[in-house]
């Protein structure tokens, strides 16, 4: 996860804490999804980052899985998302954020 | 998890899903959007 998104989320916990906080991802390559997940979550596992060694324990979200697509409204899910399942991996996401979180 | 009430931090990405469309599907979902980035690789 780039250093700056590290940055701000750790800027963020420390203003308002990590209570009711949630990480949505957005990005497409599974292995970039894996690691902002581990690393919200663990810390940063290449120990450059902001989060080396900082385990938030943040719970994330990618906008790909059924937990978000259920609970947003079905107008504006397909309006904002529905080009981007037609085009990317849409599974390879959602098993990537499986291993992620140790459910594969 | 229930994502009403909740406070989200968009990540996007501009060669997949960018932040702003992430923030749109959270509000509509009844999450508050705190933050939205929409990283770039190039």
């Amino acid at each position: 996860m780039d250093p700056d998104n590290q940055a701000l989320i750790k800027r963020i916990v420390d203003e308002i804490g990590g209570d009711d906080l949630v990480v949505m991802l957005g990005a497409a390559d599974a292995e970039a999804v894996e690691v902002a997940a581990e690393t919200v979550r663990d810390g940063d596992p290449a120990w450059v980052g902001p989060l080396a060694g900082v385990q938030l324990g943040l719970p994330v979200l990618h906008v790909f899985e059924d937990e978000v697509k259920d609970q947003a409204d079905d107008g504006v899910y397909e309006a904002q998302i529905g080009f981007f399942e037609m085009t990317l991996d849409v599974d390879e996401v959602k098993a990537a954020m499986k291993r992620a979180r140790g459910d594969a | 998890m229930e994502l009403k009430g909740k406070k989200v931090v968009a990540l996007g990405e501009r060669d997949s899903v960018p932040g702003e469309a992430i923030a749109e599907v959270a509000r509509s979902a009844g999450a508050e959007v705190i933050e939205i980035r929409t990283e770039c690789f190039v």
